[in-house]
This record gives structure tokens, sequence and C-alpha cells, in this order.
């Protein structure tokens, strides 16, 4: 029936004064001919992926673990080679998710009780700064009463913080939450004004004359509208949160990566630290990927235009 | 020197409409002592140089800016805030770019009728406009995807399905080039036979106001510019552009026009 079909399709396109084809070459040669095309199309683009994406940073790190290799193979050497940290940190690589016991654990659940604390902090800051900042976005005269005070606020670094939180909290674990928030808090209520500060007057006047309500107009033409200035707050709040929880967690102490590093430290086991680093930094790439690509799936279309 | 009245009661009146802006101290009269009739049904574009206020003027018509002094009454009532009875083409098409086309109705038209008609009357209510302006082919599409011809359709049919007493259009064409300006001004003008719906146009094109209007009022330079004439175009509808090139009534309303605003009321620039 196929071939059928597709020998008329081509005899049709073929003028009459000319020779027909063979049916063997009509019928067989041009699909053959796609279907290996899309293959090797397929083919090119993996390679052409793993050639400009993959390649160049994995070269980038053997060349690094190579210079530290040679840096610190000496006798006199002050940190551990990457071979050492392989032949006693392994297992720390290898299983992050082992339980024996309550300070036993592997690095991936110290990772989850930090992420954890992030999510909380980071999630309070996020709802009350887009919602602080549509407000100073919006109002005048927020902006001019509370702008100095958060630019002032916003450069205090997020340690100094903690020995006030945990005089208000008398507890580490909401202490550590409340350093992330305050630290995530800022970015997020000044991208979130600007963007707010920048919808054109024309989607203002379009909800004007829908009347649109408060609520609505808040939903449906500033939260969309701002969208793209305030991922960008959240970015970098998300990359602020993770860099103050693994401080935080150092003086709190309890169950987390920032802890796990602290106590390595104070039992000399550098190896455990260096792994340690590469699970915070791979994590906070993640993270920071992982906003990023939120904001692309909301904000799609916006940025376009 | 505007005309007394139509033979209509008027429809949309504007009563010694004036309009100043404040700076700190200083305060720039733009518009002054404006009066003007529009009769139900009635297409009326207005005309002028860059800076006479005509956008002020359609603005001050949708509620959008506050008059300094005088009211605007449609049918008999004040009005001074905006909503969708006077619902606006804007100039840059103004399409929320996060929502598709057919959202960008809905937005409009579920708030309007949202308490009026059922869901499945609000869908059939949206398609029905977009057909209107010949947009069903892109209802998934985002404004980013479509053209600038196209975005104008789309505001078209967001103006239009609010069933508004008024439809406002702010150089709904300015941004285009002729061709799609010519495609879309029959649409209009399509529109406008099927719906009979009141229309005011700004333009500063003089083709395009002799061709689609009824009536053709004439703004003066600002500052303080008010309305320096008013011109009937007593042209049977349908019109055909084509038809019109060679129609006498067609080229003396155009002179008409040419000649108050490059002859008696030249622009600013051009006079200096």
């Amino acid at each position: 029936m196929a071939t059928a079909k597709l020998k008329t399709a081509i005899d049709g396109g073929v003028r009459p004064d000319q020779p027909k084809p063979g049916p063997q070459t009509a019928e067989i040669i041009p699909l053959k001919r796609a279907e290996e095309g899309a293959l090797r199309r397929q083919a090119g683009r993996f390679g052409a992926w793993i050639l400009v994406s993959v390649l160049p940073p994995m070269l980038t790190v053997a060349l690094l673990l190579l210079i530290w290799q040679l840096a610190f193979s000496g006798p006199g050497a002050t940190l551990p080679p990457p071979s050492t940290v392989w032949k006693e940190a392994h297992d720390l690589i290898l299983q992050p998710f082992y339980w024996a016991g309550s300070q036993d654990i592997g690095l991936g659940w110290r990772v989850l009780t930090s992420l954890q604390r992030v999510a909380i902090g980071f999630g309070l800051a996020a709802v009350v700064g887009v919602a602080v900042g549509s407000i100073i976005g919006q109002s005048i005269w927020a902006m001019r009463g509370l702008d100095p005070v958060f630019q002032v606020l916003r450069t205090v670094p997020p340690l100094a913080w903690l020995p006030i939180s945990l005089a208000a909290f008398r507890d580490a674990n909401p202490s550590a939450i409340f350093v992330i928030f305050i630290t995530a808090i800022w970015p997020i209520i000044i991208n979130t004004a600007v963007g707010i500060r920048n919808i054109p007057q024309d989607y203002r006047n379009v909800a004007a004359v829908l009347r649109l309500n408060s609520a609505e107009f808040f939903l449906k033409i500033m939260l969309p509208g701002a969208a793209p200035y305030i991922f960008t707050g959240l970015r970098i709040g998300i990359g602020l949160s993770w860099l103050a929880i693994v401080a935080a967690e150092m003086l709190t102490g309890g169950v987390g990566i920032g802890f796990f590093i602290w106590d390595a430290w104070n039992s000399s086991r550098l190896p455990d630290i260096v792994v340690a680093l590469l699970y915070i930094g791979l994590v906070g790439f993640i993270l920071d990927k992982f906003v990023a690509a939120a904001g692309r799936f909301v904000t799609r279309g916006t940025a376009a235009s | 020197m505007s005309r007394p009245d139509v033979t209509n009661a008027p429809y949309l009146k504007l009563d010694h409409i004036a309009k100043s802006f404040q700076r700190g101290a200083s305060s720039t009269e733009v518009l002054r002592d404006i009066n003007l009739s529009i009769a139900d049904g009635e297409y009326v574009a207005i005309i002028g140089h860059s800076g006479c206020g005509k956008s002020t003027l359609l603005n001050i018509i949708a509620g959008l800016t506050p008059v300094s002094s005088g009211a605007v009454l449609l049918e008999n009532q004040e009005v001074n805030s905006p909503g969708p009875d006077r619902a606006v083409v804007f100039q840059n098409h103004s399409l929320l770019p996060w929502l598709t086309v057919y959202e960008n109705v809905a937005l409009a038209v579920n708030k309007v009728f949202g308490s009026r008609k059922s869901r499945a009357e609000r869908d059939a209510w949206i398609r029905h406009n977009l057909a209107l302006v010949h947009m069903t082919h892109a209802l998934d599409k985002r404004p980013s995807e479509i053209s600038g011809g196209m975005k104008q359709r789309v505001g078209i049919a967001r103006a239009l399905a609010m069933e508004p007493k008024i439809l406002l259009l702010d150089e709904p064409f300015g941004a285009l080039d002729a061709l799609t300006r010519a495609h879309l001004q029959d649409s209009v003008m399509e529109i406008h036979a099927r719906l009979k719906n009141t229309m005011i146009m700004i333009t500063h094109d003089v083709d395009e106001a002799v061709l689609l209007s009824d009536r053709i009022v004439m703004m003066t330079n600002g500052p303080a510019a008010t309305i320096g004439e008013v011109m009937e175009v007593p042209l049977e509808r349908p019109r055909k552009r084509l038809d019109l090139v060679e129609d006498p009534t067609y080229t003396h309303a155009r002179a008409g026009v040419l000649e108050f605003l490059y002859a008696r009321h030249k622009a600013p620039s051009i006079a200096a």
C-alpha cells in the first residue's frame, strides 16, 4: 500500500515526456536516505554537544587535578593531593546515603538537611520579598520610606545576623533559617520593585480599561510583567542562601554540610573537607540552574517581546 | 467652530473640555474648549499635527487622563474613569506578551462577561471576535510569534470583545507598513459596517481619515489646541478604496483636510 502510494506520488511529480524512473529506485532509495540522514544528524548533534559542552570542562578538571597532584605530592605538603583524597574519602563520594548512627551519615543526608533549611528560609524570603517588593514598586511613598533602610540593611554580612537571631530564637535551627531568610530577601525585594516599576504604562492602561481590581491586577499584570526581574532576584537569592547556610551551620552545629566541614577540620580530616567542598559546589550549581530553568519556564514569551 | 449638533441625539458629548498639565509652578495648557457631539454608530477621525493633543483627547474620552475642566458625557452620564464601555485599541497593540492570542482576548472577555456568560459562551465569544479579525489560525501563538499587523488585529478583537459602546482607536495603524495598513483599514470598515458601533480614531494619515470616517475633526496646533474645523465626508458606504481614487467627493474632502493641515495650520516645526 505504502509503496504504491509513494510510487504514484513520485510518478505524479515527473513530467510525462521524461522517462519514468524504475520502481526500485523510487521505492527504496529515498526512504533509506531520509532515515540515514536523520540518524546521522542526530549523532552529529550529540557529537557536537560533547565537543562543545562536555569536553572543555572535562579537560579543565583533568588539568587542575594534575596540577594539584603535582603541587602537593612532596613530603612537606600541607594539603592532601587528589590521590590521598580518593584513598581516604572515596566512601564519602561513592556512598552519599549511608546511615550508621546519628553523626555517622553520608554527605547526601547532610546536604539534604542543609537544603531543607535553605528551602524554608529561601521560600519565606521569596514570598515576603515579592510581596514587599511589589509594595515598594507600586507605591512611591513606600519606596521613599523603605528603600534607604533596605539599602543599609542589605549590606550587613549574613553571619553578622547570627548572634542576634540566636539571641532571639534561642535555638540553632530557626536561627540558621533566619540567616538564610535575611540574606536572600534583599535581592528579591529590590529586583521585584524594579520589575514592577518597569511594567509599561500600556499594560496598566489595559488593566484600567478592563477595571481589574487590585488582586487581579497583581496576579494577572504585575507578577507576570515583573517575572523576569523577580527571577533574577530569586537566582541571586538562592546563591546567597547557599553561601550563608554553610557558614551558619559551621557556627550553629547539628547535622548539615557546614557543620560537617567544621567537624572534619577539628578532627583533621582534610580529605573529607575536600569532598564536602565538591558537594557544596555541585549542589550550588544545581540550585542556580534549577531556579534559572524555573524562570525560563515561567517567563517564556515575555523575554522575547 | 464645532458643529452645534448632529441629527441624532448626541450619544457621546464632549462639553467644554480643557486640559492643563502641571509641572511644579508652571502649567501647560494642552487642550482648551473642546466641544463635540458624536452620534451612535458614527465613525469620527481626529486628525492634527504631532503634539496637538489628540492622543490626550482620546485618553480623556477613555478616562485614562482626567480633565482639568469640562466633562465627557456618554448617553448623558458623565464618565471620568476608564471602563470597558470605551474600549481602546492602543497604538502599539499593548498585548500582554506572556499570554497567547486567545488568552489576551480571554482576559478581557472573562473580566467583562465573567458573571453574565457561561464558560462555553465566553469561549465561543472569544473565537467569534478573533474570527472577525481573521486571526483564528493563531489562537495559541504568543504576541512575539506574530507580525505587527496581526498583533493589531488581536488588539482590535480584544477591544471589540468587550462589546464597547464606543471603540477608541489611537493611531491604530501608525506602526504598520502601507500594505498591511490598507488591509487593516478594510477590516475595520467591514467590522464597522457589520456591527454599526461608534468609533473614534486618532490618525495623522489624511487618506485614512477620509476613507474611514463619517466626519473628520481637525485640531489646531498646540499648545492650547482646540477643534479647528469639523468636516463631513458624505461618501456612500460601503466604500471601495479603488473606486474612490477618482471620486470627486473623495478628492474634495482630501483637499479640504490637506488645506487645513498644510496651509492654515502648518506644523510648528514647518512654520518656524
